[in-house]
């Protein structure tokens, strides 16, 4: 098979071993429930998969190439269209990484406003999968309860402190772009303290609803052992048992001074990875109540020159987003801009396991596994 | 205070009787005032669709934080009305794959019984269009047929999801045909007749002059037949969390894919028929039709409480549909075939003593 073309039928996604009974499916790109535009050419033996290969690309931009030509200040605003729903934590990991290789000391008040949006961020990322993965299985109350209630309260809360909705270019090389505006940390106290009430609500709703979990327990399960070897990350590790969390393995920022927990599942079923992200809410809420409590005014940008040249070498800086470990790894000659940036990109590595995670379940298990694993294609296709 | 069916009764009488003083003969006379009857029933069967679609656009707007539709007149009333006319509209597209006359028809399949089937039904004192002896086994049989019209669109879209879907609500509307049959066979045995007017007017009377001597409240036999029932009619009419053949996430639209403009409103207009006939006949079966509760006899007239109440069960249709998620296929089967129907078997076998205790 010819790499550059797409797959178009059975024979050309398996050259070897076309199916010998049952049914080519492909799955999207135009789908209701690809979550993008992926393509899942699937072949179905009667309703169970007998093999799966996504068929990714579709949204492909070229982002790294593009970072040569830019200069570092200017990169923030391509990570911003990487993982259009977490922006806040693709803006920080990369900032991590030039961080590091300029050595620049952050101010104290921008540390906690990046944990406060960064964690804001997680619980808006997670509503957006709570309110899809409502879909996929079929309840659509949830999707507008969580995406349309509660994320869009946090989209106002961006909105104020940056002007944005969806790609903020917020925080910045050397703290974040502006502090925050007068009575915005009440806003937020405020906004923390009814989240609590409507995750209950969530749980309610859909996470110990009998359908819900009959569809979901002890389908699409993980073992650690196969996450590790796909280097799955994120909540999608953490819901096979394996306590991985780059917040408390590798520390950035002020997170060694949070009190969180890392939930963890048991099994890997699809489920567990809904139920991990569902916790993660609320220890995020913690950490906000935290940041909260600790804030002080004060500087919230370090002392920068205008232009500034990152010194030769190479740098990486990774993160703990929304759906797994985020990483930058820049590589310096000097110059104003990069002269490689790579993007370890979590969503792009947990769609690889779906081809090992999908074969032997039924079509409708298909739907459900997918949504687990909660890809986002601007950040699979770069 | 005022009763529907005999004034319209009095109101075709006088017509006849003008009529036939005019010169025309009396069996034409009744052959036109029959045709303008069936025409009212027809008429309304395509408006309580339109009905229900806004019902069911507010309610879901209300569980999910919104407003829904509020443009078109006030508080949107003429949304469904100005979407009708859209469809009505639309390009008719019949895709190149498609069995043509296969495509045509399964709409048409699909809708036409839905007509038929509110004939036997006791909209209230003197408004049973037909007083059909076999009346639930005329609704249950009829209805069937609209099965085939849900797989001849499935087979004649030319579409693999098409074709699943159709495949898939053939075997679920079969397989929960029969529990819905063997939940009403204990009202059937109970009252011994199968006249729909018949069973609600039974219902009349009360114990213990509060409670409403209506069939659900018949101790274990009345509800586990109504819950029988409730669940086998929100599968019989495609509806979450049974919504297997048109299962958006997977078969993206299922069996009405390829379908557009009227011929998918045919469709939609047979759903939402069917919702409000289920909702009707679970209101002459176990809710007592046109029987009152709480107020005096003769304050709400009879065809005003059963729209109340059949309102009420299509109103639980609604809440099933926006709380549940779907079940999955193989789960659905086997919530049939495992739990609904020994559940009606035992419920048979209990009515059955039940009916002899009654005959000692």
């Amino acid at each position: 098979m010819n790499s550059t073309t797409v797959p178009k039928t059975a024979a050309e996604v398996f050259p070897q071993k076309p199916p010998e009974k049952g049914m080519f499916i492909s799955l999207g790109p135009q789908h209701p429930s690809t979550h993008g535009v992926l393509r899942v050419a699937i072949t179905v033996d009667g309703e169970n998969v007998t093999s799966a290969q996504p068929d990714i690309g579709y949204l492909h931009r070229a982002t790294e190439k593009l970072a040569e030509k830019r200069t570092y200040p200017q990169i923030i605003v391509l990570t911003d269209r990487l993982d259009y729903l977490a922006a806040m934590t693709n803006n920080w990991s990369f900032c991590l990484a030039v961080e590091k290789m300029l050595g620049v000391q952050i101010p104290e008040r921008a540390e906690y406003i990046r944990i406060i949006v960064g964690e804001l961020q997680r619980i808006a990322s997670h509503c957006v999968f709570l309110g899809t993965y409502g879909i996929d299985i079929g309840a659509f109350t949830p999707f507008l309860v969580a995406f349309g209630r509660e994320r869009e309260r946090i989209l106002d809360l961006f909105e104020e402190i940056c002007g944005a909705r969806l790609t903020y270019n917020y925080i910045r090389i050397g703290g974040v772009m502006a502090d925050t505006p007068v009575g915005w940390e009440k806003k937020v106290r405020d906004f923390v303290k009814e989240m609590w009430g409507h995750i209950t609500e969530y749980d309610t709703l859909l996470t110990y609803n009998p359908i819900f979990m009959d569809r979901t327990k002890n389908i699409g399960t993980m073992t650690p052992e196969m996450a590790i070897a796909w280097g799955v990350t994120g909540p999608n590790l953490r819901a096979t048992g394996f306590r991985a969390d780059v917040r408390k393995d590798d520390p950035y920022g002020l997170y060694s001074k949070m009190k969180f927990d890392i939930p963890i599942g048991k099994q890997g079923d699809c489920w567990e990875r809904y139920w991990v992200r569902i916790s993660e809410m609320r220890e995020s809420l913690k950490m906000i109540e935290q940041c909260l409590d600790m804030i002080q005014p004060g500087e919230w940008m370090a002392k920068l020159p205008k232009v500034y040249r990152v010194p030769v070498g190479e740098g990486y800086g990774h993160l703990e987003a929304p759906r797994g470990d985020l990483g930058f790894y820049i590589v310096s000659d000097g110059s104003p801009s990069p002269y490689r940036m790579h993007i370890r990109a979590p969503s792009f590595i947990n769609l690889q396991a779906l081809q090992q995670l999908i074969v032997g379940w039924k079509v409708a298990d298909v739907i459900a596994i997918l949504g687990s694993v909660d890809i986002v294609l601007g950040e699979v296709d770069r | 205070m005022f009763e529907l069916g005999p004034a319209l009764s009095h109101l075709f009488q006088v017509m006849r009787s003008f009529a036939t003083s005019h010169g025309v003969s009396p069996v034409l006379a009744i052959l036109i005032s029959k045709i303008i009857q069936t025409n009212i029933i027809i008429l309304l069967v395509s408006l309580v669709p339109m009905l229900l679609v806004y019902a069911e656009r507010k309610v879901s707007a209300f569980m999910q934080a919104r407003l829904g539709p509020m443009n078109v007149g006030p508080w949107g009333i003429f949304q469904t009305l100005a979407d009708g006319i859209k469809l009505m509209f639309k390009e008719d597209v019949v895709p190149s794959g498609a069995d043509w006359w296969v495509h045509f028809m399964a709409p048409v399949v699909a809708v036409a019984p839905v007509f038929v089937c509110y004939a036997p039904v006791p909209f209230g004192q003197g408004l049973t269009p037909v007083d059909l002896n076999t009346g639930v086994l005329f609704i249950l049989s009829v209805s069937g047929i609209s099965t085939i019209g849900i797989l001849l669109g499935g087979w004649g879209s030319g579409n693999k999801y098409s074709m699943l879907g159709g495949l898939r609500a053939a075997a679920q509307l079969v397989s929960f045909e029969i529990p819905r049959v063997l939940s009403v066979v204990p009202v059937l045995m109970w009252y011994g007749s199968m006249s729909l007017r018949t069973i609600a007017l039974a219902q009349q009377g009360r114990w213990f002059n509060i409670i409403p001597k209506w069939f659900i409240f018949y101790p274990v036999i009345g509800q586990v037949a109504f819950i029988v029932f409730l669940i086998s009619s929100v599968a019989e009419t495609n509806r979450t969390p049974f919504d297997i053949p048109e299962a958006e996430s997977e078969l993206v639209a299922g069996f009405h894919t390829e379908f557009g403009g009227m011929k998918f409103a045919l469709f939609f207009l047979a759903e939402y028929a069917y919702v409000f006939l289920a909702s009707a006949m679970a209101t002459a079966l176990f809710l007592g039709g046109g029987d009152g509760f709480l107020l005096p006899n003769g304050i709400i007239p009879s065809w005003i409480w059963f729209l109340l109440k059949t309102f009420a069960i299509v109103f639980l249709f609604l809440w099933f549909r926006w709380t549940y998620p779907r079940l999955r296929v193989d789960r659905l089967m086997q919530f049939c075939w495992k739990f609904l129907m020994p559940w009606s078997f035992v419920n048979i076998a209990l009515a059955g003593a039940l009916v002899l205790v009654r005959m000692r």
